[in-house]
């Protein structure tokens, strides 16, 4: 199963190696990971989205996260009512024909074209996963001819849904 | 023309008034290129300093310091090859949360990252071995650092913590910065036990028919062994320690069951596999102990009481977790003063169990056993009595032989099982506490693996007592492959030995040869009155097994050798 982990961590060099470390000492499979400044210069945000077996090592995972004495804070989101987005751009090979059936083909999607060229363009879609894929899946059949794409980035919504307990009270 | 500012100190010296700061007594190294700064600043810092043979010998020696006077051990190395020797003794201090602090050098800043002389990165290849780790950027962040890192390692579950320190900052002269708070927001050790679990678990007792307690190197650390004495003896819950429990509860003590786990005693393995309620203290389940998980406990209530919350649920799904200290665990159960009385047919089972399969060995020759000898050792001591071992079967026989009743006197490498930790690590016991009889018991492997700190203890004239358990073998290897593979005994014999007694005399190290069991009791007093420094070559059977065991793979309910095949006990209970 997937699942989504936010950390709060130091911004200090070297902490994301401390993080992944531990995921690869631990044999977690990163799926996708961001990282980014948050609203704290000192505090940067690491969003990954792992492959685990059983939701016990999920916790095992947070728990030995947590342990970094540089990051501060390891939530699993998954079950929350979170906002989840990526980013992905689509270089795409164009003709005089194909070009405007692309444009009208992605507005749906709320994507747009962010570099146009002779023979190719440039989409750009942000939104959920499976949002992400849907497009392109839609856009396969024109011919791609590169992906770029940036990995989930979420948080949870400020209004909540109840909270489940948490399996351990320490 | 050159201006020194008055009110300005190089890097190092700001660096060793950190770590007086810290009232550190003792400092283990081995000084090279990158921490000449560092070595002449403590050339005349008024701070012991112990030059050892190799930096393996003096991490392994700070680790045994660590270990019997409870504060944490310093060691310095230089860069790259000194710092690379230091990785085994902290991979082991993380497995057995031994507390250090280590000052690596480091090239200089400018040169970092291209494959200098002397050149490691320290940082990346200590971040899976250390509970945290520094580079420092700014000679004016060491007293910060050097606070940080004292109170990350002694605090919480204690580890290894490493500053890696670029001779250019320690070279440097700069304005030495008095601030230095300390600023660790991701790190909040919990050590109050929430008192809801507390009383989970004390109605787990009450419910109980058949409780027991299993205590861990983790009451050793939060000094809590009294409590827990006192606590087992007014419930009259009977005791298993873990190999690094040993001495947690007393030996001789009624209610003690012996170590458990693969090598453990018949009556702890069966009391942790028929229990409905296990306590555990300061323990982590290592697979040594637990076995074949699917038959360890399984149909008890499990109690995991422990420091650390990434130990709870990792290897035994726990039915009441309780993070916090040892000690405030156990006063809090004892402060509850509750009603409750162990059933008597459970003690009687497993005192019957404990009489009737207690550890053996046969002696009908007059062959010298390494049995005999650590139980000989045993018998001539006393409360002032440390013990170190170093790993396998000497190891073994020495957890099971000797009868570990007073806390804080063993130490021996638990979760890594480090080859070679047993010498240095009983020349850092000994100065831990130099009163104190400090006896090795090593494998005449082992002792080959850091045999050059024999130097430490003739610089010093270390009175320690050092047996070596010399069967010309690596006996747990051979052991293995007597048992598991068809007694094909590849690279585990040494056929070619040095001559100890010589090694030793080299050293200016008195000496003695035991041959046979002819005499042992009398040449073992005899060593063990010896002023000086001794090493005692004790020719013992090679053909030896640690028994009782549970092979690999087979769960504590398996064990074999639990009595002598030629008595008509059942070899095998399943």
């Amino acid at each position: 199963m997937k699942r989504i982990i936010t950390a709060t961590v130091l911004n200090k060099s070297g902490v994301l190696n401390r993080v992944t470390g531990v995921m690869s000492r631990r044999r977690f499979n990163i799926e996708s990971i961001s990282v980014g400044q948050t609203e704290n210069v000192n505090i940067s945000r690491i969003t990954f989205v792992v492959v685990v077996d059983m939701i016990d090592d999920i916790e095992q995972l947070t728990k030995q996260l947590n342990k970094q004495i540089d990051v501060l804070k390891v939530n699993d989101i998954t079950d929350e009512s979170v906002i989840a987005r990526e980013l992905a751009l689509v270089k795409l090979s164009t003709n005089k024909t194909t070009r405007s059936e692309i444009y009208s083909l992605i507005e749906p999607f709320r994507a747009s074209v962010i570099d146009v060229s002779k023979d190719s363009l440039v989409v750009q879609v942000t939104g959920t996963n499976t949002k992400v894929e849907a497009l392109i899946d839609l856009l396969r059949p024109f011919g791609i001819k590169e992906i770029a794409r940036t990995g989930v980035t979420a948080f949870t919504r400020s209004v909540k849904i109840e909270e489940k307990p948490t399996a351990f009270i320490s | 023309m050159h201006i020194q500012k008055v009110n300005e100190i190089s890097g190092a010296q700001i660096l060793i008034e950190s770590i007086k700061a810290e009232s550190v007594e003792l400092i283990f190294g081995y000084p090279g290129g990158a921490v000449l700064p560092i070595y002449d600043v403590l050339y005349d810092a008024n701070i012991r300093h112990i030059l050892t043979r190799h930096e393996q010998g003096a991490i392994h020696a700070a680790e045994g310091y660590a270990r019997i006077s409870g504060r944490p051990g310093v060691v310095i190395a230089t860069s790259g090859p000194g710092a690379t020797n230091l990785i085994t003794g902290l991979a082991n201090a993380m497995m057995d949360s031994t507390p250090l602090v280590v000052f690596t050098g480091q090239v200089g800043t400018a040169t970092i990252g291209t494959d200098a002389f002397q050149e490691a990165d320290i940082i990346g290849l200590t971040m899976p071995v250390t509970k945290h780790n520094y580079q420092v950027r700014d000679a004016r962040d060491i007293p910060r650092i050097v606070k940080e890192a004292f109170h990350i390692a002694t605090t919480g579950r204690p580890g290894p913590v490493v500053i890696d320190l670029p001779r250019d900052i320690v070279q440097t002269k700069t304005k030495k910065n008095e601030e230095k708070v300390l600023y660790l927001p991701g790190y909040q050790p919990t050590y109050e036990p929430n008192q809801g679990q507390i009383e989970k678990l004390i109605n787990a007792i009450k419910r109980s028919k058949k409780p027991v307690i299993l205590s861990g190197g983790g009451v050793l650390i939060s000094r809590a062994a009294k409590e827990l004495t006192n606590f087992a003896d007014k419930y009259k819950i009977p005791v298993v320690t873990t190999l690094l429990g040993l001495g947690t509860f007393p030996a001789s003590h009624d209610l003690f069951l012996g170590m458990g786990g693969m090598h453990g005693t018949f009556a702890a393995n069966s009391a942790m596999f028929e229990c409905d309620l296990l306590i555990s203290i300061g323990a982590r389940f290592d697979d040594r102990l637990t076995c074949n998980t699917n038959s360890f406990a399984k149909n008890a209530v499990i109690v995991h009481i422990d420091i650390d919350p990434a130990e709870i649920g990792k290897i035994i799904k726990t039915d009441i977790p309780i993070v916090g200290d040892a000690k405030r665990a156990l006063n809090s159960l004892l402060n509850a003063n509750f009603e409750y009385e162990c059933n008597k047919d459970w003690l009687d089972n497993l005192m019957s169990k404990k009489s009737n399969y207690p550890l053996w060995y046969t002696e009908e020759d007059n062959l010298l056993r390494p049995q005999r000898v650590v139980e000989t050792i045993h018998k001539y001591s006393d409360e002032n009595t440390i013990v170190a071992s170093d790993v396998g079967q000497n190891q073994m026989f020495a957890a099971q032989f000797y009868k570990h009743d007073f806390p804080h006197k063993w130490v021996s490498s638990g979760g890594l099982g480090t080859m070679g930790f047993g010498l240095p690590s009983a020349i850092g016991a000994q100065f831990a506490d130099p009163e104190a009889t400090v006896i090795a018991i090593l494998g005449d492997g082992g002792f080959q693996m850091t045999i050059q700190e024999l130097g430490v203890i003739q610089e010093y004239g270390l009175p320690l007592k050092i047996f070596i358990l010399n069967n010309n073998a690596l006996g747990m290897v051979r052991q293995w492959q007597e048992s598991f593979y068809n007694k094909r005994y590849s690279n585990s014999l040494l056929e070619s030995q040095p001559n100890f007694s010589k090694v030793a005399e080299a050293y200016g190290i008195h000496s003695m040869t035991i041959n046979n069991s002819n005499n042992v009791e009398a040449e073992i007093q005899l060593a063990l009155a010896y002023k000086g420094p001794i090493v005692v070559d004790c020719r013992v059977t090679q053909y030896e097994k640690v028994l009782p065991m549970v092979p690999p793979g087979r769960g504590i309910n398996e064990m074999e050798g639990i009595a002598n095949e030629a008595d008509n006990y059942s070899n095998s209970i399943k």
